[in-house]
């Protein structure tokens, strides 16, 4: 009887061990590396987490049909698992729980948003799955001494800090001062300590610093106080809601202020919404078409935007150019690594230093991308009241000259 | 100056905060329904302005279509669901809206996508005092509709027959039933009314501030406050209670801080729902 138990023992040990080696082997079998990721296809970031699925999407299918990515003498091709995470960072979590220890997942493409990117990246590193991330850009995301995460953005605390310098600049070397209104949430916040970095830096003055609710619709007390003070440059980051608000009101109430920088404005359609409203609002992003860096898959911005919208009858905002870049980075890795080993693949990822259509990419010891400048572009519209982004900082990729001060209402 | 904008400000939001809180105190004092999904209402009628605006007709217009189609739509949800829990406890009958409320917002989602969007109306500014007081003149053009419309229903309510079907219903609903009032058509009316005046509200507020599908409570919350301050039925206390909210809001804003602006209407409210509270115990005492 008991020999009998020790071997029903032995064989279902041999069993499970056998169908746990079929699983983690699973997701590189053939000639498929199959890739997961939780991604906000419903709730409050649907449009961004279709931006962001859009450009996973469109860079696989490119690399796929340029012959896929080769690991030790063999061609193979991506797929990418994909659940809704309903916008919920309970939920992203639970999905990545699930595509790892369930779907045998073994390499993860990021969500969209810092907030959800947090709520995976705890779980990715407890399984020691690699992660290439387009969309988290929070700060505390790289802090956390995280071994397996790899964003291939700029961090926030660097959105708007060309913004300030820019401005010191046109104030000859001078400190300027400054009111702020930001949202509270990780990203925005990040955004705000960026400023408080680059204030200090050059010597500018915080004259208000305010903090949006998340519910925000309603900046005119913010707006009223700008009005009163007069300051030199007005930052808001509220994500799309912020910067659709921010432009309104700031038009409705006749707010004068020699520099406007904001983030998200790609999001919010800024231009499309407001028109000529919009005009001389300094925009920071992670990439705009009209840069120069090219690869071979994408060949460069501008390419990259026709094909895009080809195919998802739209221009890519930035969301879409980085997701597709995250691609990219882990094709170069695999190569590299030359092994589906996760630990080898890590370091590969690690060691990254290449270009793409979106930007340098190398990663420091926290995983961010610190080859990669921020953009600013300005709107800028023409009489007919056709509005257009042009880049103009740094002044190396600069498509037009940056408009400063913004005219008065008055003289609109 | 300042202090005369964060005034003007105030009134001017809180006269259209009135205008939905008008709505919620008709529903509940016929029916004793705490409707949940008031701001999701708000929000829908919001689209529907917007999605004129889009069509290339002004968002303007939404005041008139926009109560039109929400009075079905209010209809269409009290047969599906509020009938069913008009005579139950007051508990059911917020969690049924709470559910309406959590469908609303998925669909609204699903169907206009995440987009924050907005309706410009293009009307201008006014400038008062040498330009250190604006007012956006499409904040005056709501708060102007919201009054015409609070005051066409009064009127509505004192002369029209179903107006006095649903006074008398709020009142005593089995005395009216006797009295061959058709107590289950005065329910779907007031239903209908309340989702018409969100309608409006949400055309003005696509015209005057931002909408998105998840951002009804709010809207709920306010009106909440405001009818629980000026009681049932009392549509001067509820304009009255809708422009003291709002010019408290703005100085919140002011004084604490915009991140404060939403907790301090919470914090309103808890401190009104104890004094009243209280108030209420001395009352008790008094009775024994």
């Amino acid at each position: 009887m008991k020999i009998k138990n020790i071997i029903i023992t032995f064989v279902s040990a041999i069993a499970i061990l056998f169908s746990t080696s079929v699983v983690s082997f699973a997701k590189v079998v053939g000639d498929k590396i199959i890739l997961g990721a939780a991604i906000s296809l419903t709730g409050k970031y649907s449009s961004n987490g279709v931006h962001t699925q859009n450009g996973y999407n469109m860079a696989v299918d490119r690399i796929n049909e340029m012959g896929g990515v080769k690991v030790g003498g063999k061609t193979y091709k991506f797929d990418i698992i994909y659940y809704d995470d309903e916008s919920n960072p309970k939920r992203a979590a639970q999905l990545a729980e699930r595509l790892i220890s369930q779907d045998g997942v073994e390499f993860m493409l990021g969500p969209y948003s810092s907030g959800l990117t947090k709520a995976i990246a705890p779980v990715t590193e407890k399984y020691g799955v690699p992660m290439v991330e387009a969309n988290g850009a929070s700060r505390s995301l790289f802090t956390k001494g995280y071994k397996y995460l790899f964003a291939v953005l700029a961090p926030a605390n660097l959105y708007l800090d060309v913004a300030i310098e820019t401005a010191v600049a046109l104030n000859g070397g001078k400190g300027v001062r400054i009111a702020q209104a930001f949202e509270q949430d990780a990203f925005s916040q990040d955004v705000r300590l960026g400023i408080l970095d680059a204030a200090e830096r050059t010597g500018s003055k915080i004259i208000i610093d305010d903090k949006l609710p998340k519910e925000l619709n309603d900046m005119a007390a913010t707006l009223a106080k700008v009005k009163a003070v007069k300051p030199d440059v007005l930052v808001v980051s509220g994500h799309t809601k912020g910067a659709l608000t921010a432009i309104r009101q700031i038009a409705e109430m006749k707010v004068d202020v020699p520099m406007l920088a904001m983030t998200h404005c790609d999001a919010a359609k800024l231009s499309k919404q407001h028109g000529k409203n919009s005009q001389y609002a300094l925009c920071a992003s992670q990439w705009h078409k009209t840069l120069t860096y090219k690869d071979d898959f994408f060949k460069d911005g501008m390419t990259y935007a026709a094909d895009f919208e080809k195919l998802f009858g739209y221009d890519p905002p930035y969301q879409s150019a980085e997701s597709s870049a995250a691609l990219l980075v882990f094709k170069d890795a695999f190569e590299r690594a030359n092994t589906f080993d996760q630990k080898k693949v890590r370091d590969a990822l690690a060691a990254t230093n290449m270009q793409t259509f979106y930007g340098n990419i190398k990663f420091a010891e926290g995983g961010q991308n610190v080859d990669k400048p921020m953009v600013l572009f300005q709107v800028m519209c023409d009489d007919a009241g056709k509005c257009e982004n042009k880049v103009v900082a740094p002044l190396k990729w600069a498509s037009a000259e940056l408009i400063h001060p913004i005219p008065k209402w008055s003289e609109r | 100056m300042l202090t005369l904008q964060a005034v003007l400000d105030g009134l001017l939001l809180g006269i259209l905060f009135a205008l939905i809180a008008y709505g919620m105190a008709l529903q509940w004092g016929v029916m004793n329904i705490i409707n949940i999904a008031q701001g999701d209402l708000v929000i829908l009628g919001g689209y529907i302005a917007y999605f004129m605006y889009l069509y290339g007709i002004h968002p303007a217009w939404g005041v008139i279509v926009s109560p039109i189609i929400m009075y079905f739509v209010g209809v269409v949800i009290y047969k599906l669901v509020i009938n069913k829990v008009v005579d139950r406890d007051l508990f059911i009958s917020i969690l049924a809206t709470f559910g309406i409320s959590i469908l609303f917002m998925q669909l609204m989602n699903f169907a206009f996508g995440a987009d924050v969007v907005l309706a410009n109306s293009g009307y201008g500014t006014t400038m008062l005092f040498d330009n250190s007081v604006t007012l956006p003149n499409s904040k005056i053009f709501s708060a102007f509709i919201s009054i015409v419309f609070a005051i066409g229903l009064v009127i509505y309510m004192k002369k029209s027959k179903l107006g006095r079907a649903i006074r008398a219903t709020a009142q005593n609903a089995r005395a009216a039933k006797i009295l061959g009032v058709d107590t289950e058509k005065v329910y779907a009316a007031t239903f209908g009314i309340n989702a018409a005046l969100c309608g409006v509200a949400g055309a003005l507020i696509s015209i005057t501030f931002t909408i998105h599908p998840y951002m009804g409570l709010p809207y709920t919350i306010r009106s909440f406050m405001i009818v629980i301050v000026a009681g049932l039925g009392n549509l001067p206390g509820v304009a009255m209670s809708g422009m003291g909210l709002g010019v408290f809001e703005e100085f919140a804003d002011y004084i604490l801080g915009t991140e404060f602006r939403i907790g301090s209407v919470f914090l309103l409210l808890v401190l009104i729902l104890v004094y009243r509270r209280f108030k209420l115990s001395r009352k008790r005492e008094y009775l024994k």
